[in-house]
């Protein structure tokens, strides 16, 4: 069993995603980056079940993907609304919380 | 069973008091009509109820099988309680033990409100004496609403009248189907309230509002009676429950002494709403009502709610004041000394009303006599029959002040028998029934009162009320005559013979209900009818004295011959001695030859003294001495104790707002608000709204995390 890879590959993952969230200025990346991090997530979740045998992980990883959907869509919605107004996605720009 | 739901009675009062008081003005007969139906469909419920007690009175005899061991019981209680009268003690054991079945009372509950597990309940208690009052009290209250729509006709609080006629009903049903203590004070005091706001009902005139404080503060001087000796009912039976403390009381579950106590202070009840000697004198005075509410209230219902109270709880009075064993009690001492004393102030008075309360007064000193010596039937009968001819004098009387508008005998009446034939006979009929003429109602019922006094207790120990009660026959007989002498025989007089007003009489509306009254007068008697078959005989002693663990097994009062031709004797010797007097002229001007005469009659005139004792002596003597010394005790010694502790609060309050409020409370204060704002400054350079700042910083705290997990564990 190469879990050991699989690991691996989910943190190379995460690790972009993470960094895709801090660091791009778009949002639109930003929001593909969580799909990354989501989905590093998912072949963990895969992984072990595969280890133990049991299909509670892939049940898990579709629960993720079916709410990763959900998020997408409202997500980019917010992406679309804040293109209207402001004629730009850069979220350095999208302050109006600054206390 | 119609006997679960004669709440429904009160209730349908109830809210025919509040339909009149919101909608009565825009009716077209001003809310009269709503309280004509109400009044009448609750009648027709009492006779069905009636009619409901009556079977079931009957399946209990048919049904169970004669109880031998109840029967020997009876017979040997019987046996001890008058083992000197032969007859009864044979009557007793033989005749009267086809008539021992036990018969519950229906009874329903529903609670009301709990505190420490106390259950406070009302219910509905129905038995043959809760039925005969609700017939009594339903068909006088119609009678009275009916004739009320031409007596206060016009009146300007017409709708105000009929709305608490409505709200007296409900209260007096409500109170004599009482199923516990605490219910029955409340009606009570309900009725008291109605009683008060009727009186004075003509309340501009001050002595009619004076005339209603009166009554409504005279009763709460018997109420602290009620109260002390319900209190100590419910502390020595553990309970509400009228049943219960009936039960226990009988059955020797209750201490002698606390029962006499209780007895005792229920008695004060009895003598302020019963209008016995010496709490009587409110009751005279609350003529300045209305006369109608006179005839319902302070003659035929709400007068006897004493008689009823110690005829529901008569247990605690039958052990309470050991009336079996022929004892001397306060309650028959009470009545005897009213039955006379009321007696002799009807003789004195010139206002109509005034002798007829004086009669009230007086006949219902005959009913607790009657409980006092243990003739419990005796007394029910009396306040049966009397509930009927004497709301028809009350109503006679007002028929005749109708015409003349004035109650004054001596100064407006006389000669009314040729202006007003119908009420003349009506009025003549009902003091027959009053005075006891054969065989009128009044007969049947105070002759088994006298046999009572005769027949009852040990040792003929009540035989000296029997003749009181044969003394206050006559009077009463005198006093009568003398009252229809003035009213309708003689010459006009004042208003009567005034020229341009002539007396009339009266319009259906009120006759009628006088016909039905003087009807009712005539027959009443015949309910407990001593002699016949068995499906006649004594069926109301039958139908109404409660047979049961409950109720005290009480002597049987037998018909006696010698008796009642000697009281129809002394009666017919009364209204002959008044004829000699009023209508002959004999021994005129006796008042002015004898001495002893005329001092009787100031004597009388004065009523006793007793409104000068209570106002004069007692009031004067409160507000006069006591009031100043409290005056005094106010100026010097409260109002110095409340200025100390006045100065004294402000030094203290001083001292406290310089030192403690300014400097510690404001710098507390103060300084949490300086303090939460410093922390403010510095938190909010982390608020930059930069979302991706603020990921950062989740992440960055669970790497952290994640560290402090791997390194620790």
């Amino acid at each position: 069993m190469l879990l050991n890879e699989f690991l691996l590959l989910g943190a190379a993952l995460f690790a972009i995603g993470v960094y895709g969230v801090l660091a791009r200025r778009n949002g639109v990346m930003v929001l593909m980056s969580i799909e990354l991090i989501l989905n590093s997530v998912n072949i963990n979740l895969v992984a072990f079940g595969a280890l133990h045998g049991t299909v509670v992980g892939q049940i898990f990883a579709l629960f993720v993907i079916t709410i990763a959907a959900a998020e997408v869509g409202v997500g980019l919605a917010i992406v679309l609304m804040l293109y209207r107004n402001r004629a730009s996605i850069d979220l350095d720009e999208v302050d109006a919380m600054r206390g | 069973m119609i006997l679960h739901w004669v709440w429904l009675m009160p209730f349908i009062m109830a809210m025919s008091f509040v339909a009149i008081l919101f909608f009565g003005k825009r009716l077209p007969k001003k809310g009269s009509e709503i309280g004509i139906v109400a009044v009448g469909a609750c009648f027709v419920i009492a006779l069905l109820a009636a009619g409901s007690w009556i079977s079931r009175v009957n399946d209990a005899q048919h049904t169970a099988p004669a109880p031998a061991a109840a029967t020997a019981g009876h017979g040997s209680t019987e046996a001890a309680s008058t083992s000197n009268n032969e007859v009864v003690g044979e009557n007793g054991g033989g005749g009267g033990g086809a008539e021992e079945h036990t018969v519950d009372p229906v009874t329903t509950e529903k609670t009301w409100f709990e505190i420490g597990g106390e259950k406070f309940t009302v219910g509905t208690m129905v038995d043959g004496l809760s039925v005969m009052m609700l017939v009594v009290v339903t068909i006088i209250s119609l009678l009275v609403h009916i004739y009320s729509t031409d007596y206060v006709g016009g009146d300007r609080r017409y709708t105000h009248y009929f709305a608490f006629l409505s709200l007296f009903t409900a209260s007096m049903l409500m109170l004599v189907m009482s199923s516990n203590t605490l219910q029955f004070i409340t009606s009570w005091e309900l009725v008291g309230l109605c009683s008060f706001a009727l009186i004075g009902h003509w309340w501009e005139e001050k002595p009619n509002s004076d005339a209603a404080l009166k009554a409504f503060i005279t009763n709460r001087v018997g109420d602290v009676g009620l109260l002390v000796g319900m209190i100590i009912l419910f502390w020595s039976a553990g309970s509400f429950d009228i049943l219960r403390i009936d039960s226990l009381a009988n059955t020797g579950g209750i201490d002698h002494l606390l029962l006499l106590v209780a007895a005792c202070s229920l008695t004060a009840a009895v003598m302020s709403k019963s209008g016995q000697f010496v709490l009587h004198t409110w009751l005279p005075d609350a003529m300045a009502g209305p006369t109608p509410v006179s005839a319902l209230i302070h003659a035929a219902t709400m007068v006897v709610a004493g008689i009823f109270m110690v005829a529901r709880l008569y247990p605690v009075f039958f052990h309470g004041l050991s009336i079996g064993d022929g004892n001397l009690n306060l309650l028959a001492i009470v009545g005897a000394v009213t039955v006379v004393g009321g007696a002799g102030l009807a003789f004195v008075q010139a206002d109509i009303k005034k002798v007829l309360a004086y009669s009230t007064v007086s006949q219902l000193g005959y009913m607790v006599m009657a409980l006092g010596v243990g003739a419990w039937t005796a007394a029910l009968f009396h306040l049966f029959t009397h509930a009927f001819f004497k709301a028809g004098l009350f109503l006679g009387s007002g028929s005749v002040a109708h015409s003349v508008h004035s109650f004054d005998m001596k100064e407006d009446m006389g000669g009314m028998k040729k202006f007003m034939p119908k009420t003349y006979w009506t009025f003549l009929v009902c003091t027959g029934a009053l005075i006891g003429l054969p065989p009128l109602a009044g007969f049947w019922s105070k002759d088994e009162i006298l046999a009572g006094g005769h027949q009852l207790g040990t040792h003929n120990a009540y035989e000296i009320f029997m003749v009181v009660g044969v003394v206050g026959a006559l009077m009463t007989a005198a006093y009568m005559t003398r009252c229809v002498y003035l009213t309708f025989f003689g010459e006009p007089r004042g208003a009567a013979a005034d020229p341009h007003h002539h007396p009339h009489e009266s319009g259906p509306r009120i006759v009628v209900p006088l016909y039905i009254l003087s009807a009712l007068a005539v027959v009443a008697g015949l309910v407990n009818f001593p002699w016949g078959p068995d499906s006649v005989k004594l069926r109301f002693e039958h139908f109404v004295q409660p047979v049961g663990e409950y109720f005290p097994h009480l002597g049987v009062v037998e018909f006696v011959w010698p008796l009642a031709i000697i009281s129809t004797l002394v009666v017919l010797a009364g209204v002959g001695l008044a004829y000699a007097y009023w209508f002959r002229g004999a021994f005129h001007g006796v008042t002015e030859r004898s001495r002893v005469a005329r001092g009787g009659y100031v004597v009388l005139a004065n009523k006793y003294y007793f409104d000068h004792l209570y106002t004069g002596v007692i009031a004067d003597g409160t507000k006069g001495p006591i009031a100043r010394a409290s005056y005094w005790v106010n100026q010097n010694v409260i109002d110095g104790v409340v200025n100390a502790v006045g100065i004294g609060s402000r030094k203290v309050a001083e001292f406290l707002y310089g030192t403690v409020d300014q400097e510690v409370v404001d710098g507390a204060v103060n300084g949490s608000g300086f303090g939460a704002e410093g922390a403010g400054q510095l938190l909010r350079r982390i608020q930059s709204g930069k979302v991706q700042q603020y990921g950062a910083l989740l992440f960055g705290g669970a790497v952290i995390l994640a560290g402090v997990l791997v390194f620790t564990l």
